[in-house]
């Protein structure tokens, strides 16, 4: 095959904008929260059923794996909460042009880290 | 083409309208109970049960439950009706998308009935 043949579409130079980033982290985020909520649910429940459930919550809340999966989900949680209000914002008709949903999208994943970082030192 | 009869109200908009509401809802409930568990270092089943207990919280969190249960409704079907589509999966997709509504309901159905029997059992 020729060496300098034409490109017509170099993929490499195509990058997704980190607005749509923002957007498809979204979306997954809200996927692994359909069944993190179950998870949320037992733990209200077990917290809630009596004294004594309560404290085998808190006792197995020290496991290592539960953790995990409880930070996996806040995680989740922070994101879509974080992206969920500024997607209604812009449902409300502000900053929905190119340039300032850059800056919100920013502004977003800094958030986040945040709230993420603050849900770890939370659960550890 | 992907008929519209499984959308949650029936049509885009209404759709569109529960999700934010129910956005909303689930916003301000993440909110307080963020804000409650940090005001509250070292909480104990008294405390915790106690709130629990109140009318308002049950009321409340029963909202919580069934916007949740909307809301995932709606955005599961946003999510099975982009990409479990003919075209990108032929014949298959219609019985995955039938599969995956049916089986959220079932959960959902189960997720309430439980969160009431959570909520009305605390004393
Ligand atoms: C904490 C507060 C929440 C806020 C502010 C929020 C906000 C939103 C918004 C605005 C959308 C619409 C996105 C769009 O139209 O593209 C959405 C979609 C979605 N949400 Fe939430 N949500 C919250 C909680 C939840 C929870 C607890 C779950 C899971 C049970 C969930 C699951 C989903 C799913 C699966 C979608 C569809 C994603 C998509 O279409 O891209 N959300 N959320």
């Amino acid at each position: 095959m020729k060496k300098n043949r034409p490109v017509n579409l170099n993929l490499s130079t195509v990058q997704f904008p980190i607005t749509a980033i923002v957007s498809i982290l979204h979306r997954i985020s809200g996927m692994i929260l359909l069944p993190g909520v179950l998870l949320l649910l037992w733990m209200l429940d077990m917290s809630l059923a009596s004294q004594a459930s309560f404290d085998t919550l808190s006792e197995w809340l020290g496991n290592p794996l539960l953790k995990v999966a409880l930070w996996a989900i806040l995680a989740a949680l922070a994101y879509h909460f974080v992206a969920g209000i500024r997607h209604i914002i812009m449902d409300l008709g502000f900053a929905e042009s190119f340039e300032s949903g850059k800056l919100t999208a920013y502004i977003s994943l800094v958030c986040t880290a945040i709230l993420v970082l603050l849900a770890g030192v939370w659960v550890w | 083409m992907v008929t519209s009869v499984t959308s949650f109200g029936r049509n885009g908009l209404s759709d569109w309208l529960i999700q934010r509401f129910s956005a909303v809802v689930l916003a301000t409930y993440t909110a307080f109970i963020v804000i409650y568990l940090v005001a509250h270092p070292g909480l104990t089943y008294q405390e915790w049960s106690g709130l629990h207990s109140q009318l308002w919280m049950r009321i409340f969190t029963l909202i919580v439950l069934l916007s949740n249960v909307a809301h995932g409704w709606i955005g599961l079907w946003g999510v099975l009706t982009d990409y479990a589509t003919d075209r990108l999966m032929g014949a298959i997709a219609l019985p995955i998308r039938m599969f995956s509504m049916a089986l959220y309901l079932l959960v959902a159905l189960a997720f309430i009935i439980w969160g009431v029997q959570i909520l009305w059992g605390v004393n």
